[in-house]
């Protein structure tokens, strides 16, 4: 219990060290916000509204603390005028979008990884273990902003079988998904392949086909849930690498997500908006990293033991 | 001095391992041609560009490739070579400066937080725990949004994050050596924290911060291209490939070379920098060099 509680604790501590660098690091930017914000021949008015809306007379302390009040009485609005939309409403939109796109990446890159990943253990230095590691570094170095347009070109353009860009239906999320996934994909494969070879020269796999186990049942029933754990970390870690190429994601594809609604509240200066995304991205980052950490804990009977 | 010592050695060259090349096997050796051949280019581009790579000619707008002009124009009849020849001078200076100021401030963070520890130790791992709750290149994308467009500002934000892996990594080894027989002996004979950091800690280290920063070029060229595909990263008009393939994605129905072109010349030089890589991590890690079994 006391691992569970520390690993809490340190999450929330690197959540309000992002929030406090977030904010910090929005007061240190060079000019007047009004300024970037409106451009400097905007009317009084106007610039004292923004200033009212931004809190700009207050300490970056006192603005912080009115963000959080905010944000989490989910009354936080945006801060471009007019100063009416609802940030939390805007999240509330996006936010499953891309989540969606996410476990739609992650569930592709695991029926893509696993089979490869075993077919390459089983033989190693085989063509299936070549074909893996082919995959393994090409899938690392090909950028999403190149997979991206290809698959368009390829798939929206040449064959017409699904729709270039946005989300008006399902079929939508296929070109995502794929561009997202692959370098996951790649990774995984890699990760799965080493950790089940690791796993297939222990003790515990030599007693069961001593024992006389058939082959699939020693692999499926005693290698592979061992070497599934030093995999399930990485997938929680791997998430990060995720959240950001959702951004490049959305963009290539025009897909309507946290990433564009970031990117969108990036052109319009619209701080409020960009700071709250920025958030949201890292809170769910860190939910489901400590998630992982617990369920990892709950299944390692080896971790369990030790608390 | 340890000439002088009889040591109980068995074969002499069991302990004195067959010189190996830096770089061997066929992926490694490719990588290595790769990245030189991105120096070159990068070094050379003004005298390998056919044309001006800004040069406008709005009658020659969005050609296919054609004698003239042998990967075809973009938008305003810029030539699409000379961009993606220019744009690798960007790509590596960015990859290369961000990944050698990462390197050199986290290893020296990292280290000296290994050797002292107590609370400077537990302050840079807080730290460096905030940092890295900011999922992949969010961070980046924060910082150059704020700071605005610009070479300096893309380095800078890569530079934010990028150097939390090395301090990890420097912390993690000093940790490991700092029992080690020849630093206890340099401890005993009384010498202090920062002289054993510089003279028997940092070089240890050394190869394996090498082996992580070649993979660390190819993620900062990829991140830039990534900031720059977002309008964040260099300012409008710098050749740049991740600026080219955001041009190019307008016109993926018309003129598919403008966006395929540069993605291709990341994905090989990202390509090349890994392979790299692994070549030199196999050599450098004592687990896989045939003289460590």
């Amino acid at each position: 219990m006391n691992r569970v509680l520390r690993k809490i604790a340190s999450t929330l501590l690197a959540a309000a060290g992002a929030l406090v660098l977030v904010s910090i690091f929005l007061d240190l930017v060079p000019g007047d916000p009004v300024d970037a914000i409106l451009g400097e021949q905007a009317m009084e008015a106007d610039r004292e509204a923004l200033r009212q809306a931004l809190h700009l007379d207050e300490s970056v302390w006192v603005r912080t603390g009115i963000f959080v009040r905010d944000a989490l009485s989910l009354d936080l609005r945006s801060s471009v005028p007019p100063f009416q939309d609802r940030v939390f409403d805007r999240i509330a939109q996006a936010l499953p979008r891309t989540a969606v796109l996410a476990l739609t990446s992650l569930a592709f890159a695991l029926t893509v990884a696993l089979p490869l990943g075993i077919a390459a253990a089983l033989r190693p230095r085989g063509p299936l273990d070549a074909l893996a590691s082919g995959f393994a570094v090409l899938g690392a170095a090909l950028p999403r902003i190149w997979i991206g347009p290809l698959l368009i070109i390829l798939f929206a353009i040449r064959l017409d079988w699904l729709p270039v860009s946005g989300l008006d239906s399902a079929w939508g999320l296929v070109l995502p998904t794929a561009t997202l996934g692959l370098a996951l994909a790649a990774f995984l494969a890699r990760m799965i392949r080493a950790s089940l070879l690791d796993t297939l020269g222990e003790d515990f796999v030599r007693t069961a086909k001593a024992k006389g186990l058939p082959p699939a049942r020693v692999l499926f029933l005693h290698a592979f849930p061992n070497a599934l754990l030093p995999v399930l970390t990485v997938v929680g870690l791997q998430l990060g690498a995720l959240l950001g190429g959702a951004v490049v994601t959305e963009k290539v594809f025009d897909f309507p997500g946290m990433g564009s609604l970031l990117l969108q509240a990036i052109d319009r200066r619209d701080y409020n908006m960009v700071r709250a995304c920025v958030l949201a991205f890292t809170f769910s980052y860190l939910v489901v990293n400590l998630l992982t950490d617990l369920a990892y804990q709950a299944v390692d009977p080896r971790v369990r033991e030790r608390n | 001095m340890s000439a002088e010592l009889p040591l109980p050695l068995e074969d002499e060259a069991e302990i004195a391992p067959r010189r190996r090349p830096w770089v061997e096997g066929f992926g490694p050796r490719l990588g290595l041609a790769i990245v030189g051949l991105l120096l070159l280019v990068a070094i050379f581009a003004p005298w390998l560009s056919p044309h001006d790579p800004q040069a406008i000619a709005l009658e020659r707008e969005l050609l296919p490739p054609s004698a003239a002009h042998p990967l075809g124009t973009a938008e305003n009849g810029v030539d699409v070579l000379s961009q993606v020849l220019w744009g690798a001078r960007v790509s590596l200076l960015v990859g290369i400066l961000a990944t050698a100021i990462s390197a050199v401030f986290g290893t020296l963070l990292g280290a000296w937080a290994g050797q002292v520890g107590g609370l400077w130790d537990e302050t840079l791992m807080r730290v460096v725990d905030v940092l890295l709750a900011f999922p992949g290149i969010l961070l980046a994308i924060f910082v150059t949004a704020v700071l605005g467009p610009s070479l300096a500002n893309v380095i800078f934000a890569l530079c934010a994050t990028g150097w939390t892996g090395y301090a990890r990594l420097a912390r993690a080894q000093v940790l490991g050596l700092r029992q080690r027989e020849f630093v206890l002996a340099a401890r005993a004979a009384g010498a202090t924290d920062l002289r054993i950091l510089v003279r028997h800690l940092l070089p240890n280290l050394l190869g394996p911060v090498v082996v992580q920063a070649t993979f660390g070029i190819p993620g900062a060229m990829l991140a830039e291209a990534s900031l720059s595909f977002l309008g964040l990263g260099v300012p409008p008009g710098t050749p740049s490939w991740g600026a080219l393939v955001d041009q190019g994605t307008q016109y993926l129905l018309i003129a598919p070379h403008v966006a395929l072109v540069p993605g291709l010349a990341i994905a090989v030089s990202v390509l090349g920098f890994n392979l790299l890589g692994d070549g030199l991590r196999d050599r450098l890690d004592p687990r896989a060099s045939p003289a460590g079994r």
